[in-house]
């Protein structure tokens, strides 16, 4: 019976995963939308070697590990500091007021998102018309290519930092509060405390975290990017997974568009196999618990 | 946690480090609420304000509700706030329901075939078919411009799925051996003994299900028809993207919603997850960091 049920609910994964890999196979073929995907024909690796030559693409690869590089530095510290701060206060209901604040925007959707910061520092937004009132000069942000990146991950940040805590917190937790004390006995002040006690505690978390982020370095927010990408053009704004919804569903260049978006996901599934074959050796490793 | 409790060990806070700390949390508070805050004011504002301020305010000197009187009164957003309703709550009980049979059969040991289709679900959290293959599964199956493309294709989430497996798993195996020597069967045991016990991880699923559902709008713009949209793509195209509305008095031609209007569909697509917020946060902390930790 259970096994019934099982099967039957597997079927989702069936047609709508493993039915979709399949469909892969007009990576490899001329896709004829008329001849449908088994009778379209095949190419061999044409799409590939295009895709090799092909500027426009390897501009949206390299935007695409700019941009995760640039929230690798810019957002990553952001949730880590912000648990610092959370688990220092002593205060609880602070604390839980401030957590439940900063993890609201993790739940509205990018549209909504984009929409905000639109609305707060575009030329016509909040910010510009304090500026533009207190008589200095507004500022070009939104719209605006060479702001673009910089945008972006204080997106990311707005949206995700407060939610970002949570492991962090978790792991704070686990510290058990006589090595605080200990410390503090052998005479170890605050900072020297966070130094020995805090940091190792939570090297494991953090050290896990960046290896994951960097096992998914071809992934930057696509709804993100999609949103804005009409207002600053592609130069700016264009990813791997941009450029495979630019060049299959609106330019209709299926196979090709597959192409794109297999080599990201053969890519992508071998950096983060690696990512956590070495995160596991370091945790054989580097644990000091 | 008890309020104001400082371990006797713990040096007295410098002041400096005190008010650091104050100016910090108020900047987090501010910069999450002050955004929502203006859409919400400018959305109550009277559409003279807005222009006279530059395009937002921050405190309407006359509220109104005009601006939600304009768009629940049969338009474009009247129906795409039905069809994301819908969406939403025919959407989250069918994922539900598929996540917590999948999960309830991967969690039992004795269930043939578990391992492998274990794999297989797993499997896909690593690579995804890709966006291209997904479009022409859905386009051969028929399902363009149909309300079920907005829901199929995400039914289930493995996330939620290894969550609630973990769960399910986490219930003593007494009260399995227990009902079953009562002669109660998979399905009964199911419905009379692990769900009562699993409400708040259900509640966590089915909230993350609902939220996922409602602010999805990608799909909608890749399977959808305009004159069958959600909410929150008709929110994009016409606040995020700035596209014109055909002009309702003339029939032709396109205007661009006034601000305050904007906003009020901004607003409308924003409330329902700031209601449910309080319910999802009092669950999630506890429900979900346990599962993903398992797991």
């Amino acid at each position: 019976m259970l096994s019934l049920l099982m099967f039957g609910t597997f079927t989702y994964f069936l047609v709508f995963h493993y039915g979709a890999l399949v469909g892969n196979v007009i990576a490899f073929k001329d896709y004829v939308p008329f001849d449908g995907i088994w009778g379209s024909p095949w190419v061999g690796l044409d799409n590939f070697q295009r895709m090799l030559q092909d500027g426009d693409f390897w501009h949206s690869v390299i935007n695409t590990m700019l941009i995760a590089v640039l929230q690798l530095v810019f957002y990553f510290p952001v949730p880590l500091a912000l648990a610092l701060l959370l688990h220092s206060l002593t205060w609880g209901t602070v604390r839980r007021f401030v957590q439940s604040v900063a993890y609201l925007p993790h739940f509205v959707s990018w549209v909504i998102v984009v929409a905000l910061f639109q609305q707060v520092l575009g030329d016509t937004g909040m910010v510009n018309g304090f500026l533009g009132d207190a008589g200095l000069h507004t500022v070009d942000i939104v719209g605006n290519p060479d702001a673009f990146k910089p945008l972006v991950v204080a997106q990311v940040i707005w949206k995700d930092a407060g939610w970002g805590t949570i492991i962090f917190l978790a792991a704070l937790s686990q510290v058990d509060e006589q090595q605080y004390e200990a410390a503090a006995i052998d005479g170890a002040g605050p900072w020297r405390r966070f130094w020995h006690v805090t940091l190792p505690s939570i090297r494991p978390v953090v050290v896990l975290l960046l290896i994951m982020r960097l096992g998914d370095i071809l992934s930057v927010g696509f709804e993100q990017m999609l949103l804005q990408r009409d207002a600053v053009g592609p130069q700016a704004a264009e990813i791997i997974d941009t450029f495979v919804y630019y060049q299959g569903i609106v330019g209709g260049d299926y196979g090709y568009a597959a192409a794109a978006g297999l080599f990201k996901g053969l890519i992508g599934a071998a950096l983060v196999y690696a990512a956590n074959k070495v995160a596991h050796r370091l945790g054989e490793q580097g644990v000091y618990r | 946690m008890s309020t104001q409790a400082r371990p006797g060990w713990m040096e007295k806070p410098r002041p400096v480090t005190q008010a650091g700390k104050v100016v910090a949390l108020v900047a987090v508070v501010a910069l999450v609420c002050v955004p929502f805050l203006t859409i919400v004011a400018t959305s109550l504002a009277s559409p003279r304000e807005v222009v006279a301020n530059g395009g937002w305010v921050l405190w309407p000197q006359h509220p109104t509700l005009d601006a939600y009187r304009d768009i629940l009164d049969g338009g474009i957003v009247t129906h795409a706030l039905g069809v994301s309703v819908g969406v939403t709550l025919i959407g989250t009980l069918l994922s539900l329901a598929a996540t917590v049979f999948l999960a309830y059969a991967l969690s039992r040991p004795q269930v043939y075939g578990r391992k492998p289709i274990l794999l297989l679900v797993l499997f896909t959290f690593l690579f995804p078919p890709g966006m291209i293959p997904s479009f022409l599964v859905v386009k051969e199956l028929g399902l363009l411009d149909s309300y079920a493309s907005l829901v199929l294709p995400v039914l289930v989430n493995v996330f939620n799925l290894v969550v609630l497996r973990g769960f399910f798993q986490g219930i003593p195996e007494e009260l399995y051996e227990a009902a079953r020597l009562d002669g109660a069967g998979d399905l009964r045991v199911l419905f009379s003994i692990v769900l009562p016990l699993s409400k708040a991880a259900l509640a966590v699923v089915g909230l993350f299900y609902a939220v996922a559902y409602w602010n999805s709008w990608f799909y909608a713009s890749l399977y959808m028809e305009s004159d069958h949209w959600p909410l929150q793509q008709v929110l994009r195209t016409y606040v995020v993207a700035g596209e014109g509305l055909t002009d309702t008095t003339t029939g032709e031609g396109t205007v661009n919603a006034p601000q305050t209007v904007q906003m009020a569909v901004l607003v409308l697509a924003t409330a329902p997850i700031l209601l449910v917020y309080p319910f999802l946060q009092k669950y999630f902390t506890k429900g979900v960091l346990t599962g993903a930790i398992k797991s």
